[in-house]
């Protein structure tokens, strides 16, 4: 997005640091698209930041656990409430919403509607692969993304369709592979590992931090509004 | 399609049946050279005999994890979960464990609990074994970089290893490795046909068929080679473009 104003320092975006899996591919692939990625999980900081990582890995029940023991649940239903544009990443996409298969009793973020569902039982669990991303509805995630682009996946569980999906995989079937609502995005593969259409992803979310940043700088003194229509 | 890059004190080396081996330069540059020729993942074996060799690996690990977007895994010299969190810690996205677990099978749970099954690559190294005490199958399992016979059978050893919670198989046929001969068609479709989970064919290539062959006839998930590439004699790109032609699903060269 060349055609944005020349913004005085870089957009900070908030990787939420909370002792689960690897956060260093996050940091490198925003730094490399020019933003400058804090690992934090301070609400000062937060509040300070243009945008918001929520990485994850693993089993959907210590995700939640680790996230509630650092207190990543509020920050990010903050984050959610205040429209700052808000990215979840695989388990962290998981977690945003009510509750997965993997672990019945443990209750999701409840951010987006539904549930996470296993991966069909036609196919290999996980899926770790490369697969080709079908577009299904306009996003500015997708900004110069091709429909049929490849990205990389590693899950055994997926979200259902819902009315927030923006992208599908095939794998055994229809699979979520990336959703929008509102400022929350998130996506199922690893866009941090997917290679230059992976870069072109996070760069996508980079330039939505920016522009929110510079609107609500043009509104100085306002509370950013919540709750607007899609983008 | 995943390159591999065998390092030792710090440099990319190649050998021929696990001995006499050349320099092939820094395994970070040719690591950013695979990716931009659209190699799909990318494996490093530490084959450092040296006990400070952790640092060298580490640092490898962490330049890597600075210029490269793709998934990449490392082995070689890995004993516990705290060896594999510092890899992991950097950048990396999966360790492989080959003797290491075949001492202590323990080791692939540990790290499954800790880091997911997705973190965990079982490296075998197999050969072929004929005679009265030969396993079953006719593959007995290697280690110590392929100098020490174990005893152990190839394809109970590959379901032990899913058993305990390993991701992939990275399967190695010590008798082709170097040869440029093709992967062992036989041992690579045993072991695939017997385990769930995905198979990386490694040992042997000499000919971009040599790829195709190794998905088509021995069942492989992913096929995994080395000097074909280092010596710039072929692309990771043509790699692809000929086992797209050969009717293998890849994801296009960019």
């Amino acid at each position: 997005m060349g055609s944005r104003p020349e913004v005085s320092r870089k957009i900070q975006i908030a990787v939420l640091d909370y002792g689960i899996g690897n956060l260093r591919s996050a940091q490198k692939t925003l730094e490399r698209v020019g933003a400058e990625p804090v690992l934090t999980t301070d609400p000062a900081v937060v509040a300070q930041s243009d945008g918001v990582v929520l990485p994850g890995v693993g089993n959907f029940g210590r995700v939640m656990e680790a996230v509630r023991e650092a207190g990543v649940d509020l920050l990010t239903k903050d984050a959610v409430r205040r429209g700052i544009p808000f990215m979840g990443i695989c388990v962290g996409m998981q977690a945003l919403y009510e509750w997965s298969e993997e672990v019945p009793d443990v209750a999701g973020l409840g951010i987006l509607d539904g549930t996470i569902r296993l991966l069909s039982d036609e196919v290999k669990r996980p899926q770790m692969q490369w697969n080709q991303l079908s577009l299904t509805r306009p996003s500015p995630l997708f900004n110069g993304i091709e429909d049929g682009s490849w990205v990389y996946f590693v899950h055994s569980y997926a979200p259902e369709a819902t009315g927030d999906v923006i992208a599908t995989c095939d794998y055994g079937g229809t699979v979520t592979a990336a959703v929008q609502r509102d400022n929350v995005y998130a996506t199922q593969f690893h866009p941090e590992k997917s290679g230059p259409v992976g870069v072109k992803i996070i760069g996508n979310f980079v330039d939505i931090c920016a522009r929110q940043r510079s609107d609500s700088n043009a509104a100085r003194g306002f509370e950013t509004s919540t709750g607007s229509v899609d983008t | 399609m995943i390159p591999c890059l065998d390092v030792d004190e710090g440099r990319v080396v190649k050998g021929v049946n696990f001995i006499d081996l050349v320099d092939a330069g820094d395994p970070v540059e040719l690591a950013a050279r695979y990716d931009s020729q659209g190699a799909d993942e990318l494996v490093f074996l530490d084959i450092t005999a040296s006990s400070d060799a952790r640092d060298t690996i580490v640092d490898v690990a962490r330049r890597t994890a600075e210029q490269v977007y793709i998934p990449f895994t490392i082995g070689g010299g890995i004993r516990s979960v705290e060896d594999a969190r510092r890899l992991l810690r950097v950048g990396a996205d999966k360790t492989a464990v080959n003797s290491a677990a075949v001492a202590r099978p323990e080791l692939i749970s540990e790290l499954a609990r800790e880091f997911g099954s997705q973190c965990v690559v079982a490296s075998i190294d197999a050969r072929r074994s004929t005679g009265p005490d030969a396993p079953e199958s006719g593959y007995e399992v290697f280690v110590h970089g392929g100098r020490t016979p174990t005893g152990l059978d190839a394809v109970v050893w590959a379901r032990e290893v899913e058993r305990l919670g390993a991701g992939e198989i990275m399967l190695t046929s010590m008798d082709r490795d170097g040869t440029r001969d093709g992967f062992d068609i036989g041992l690579t479709s045993t072991i695939s046909d017997a385990v769930g989970i995905p198979v990386i064919a490694s040992g042997g290539v000499g000919t971009l068929d040599h790829l195709a062959d190794g998905v088509l006839d021995g069942h492989a998930d992913a096929v995994l080679a080395a000097s074909i590439f280092h010596f710039g004699e072929h692309t990771v790109a043509e790699a692809k473009t000929l086992m797209a032609s050969r009717g293998i699903t890849v994801r296009p060269p960019q």
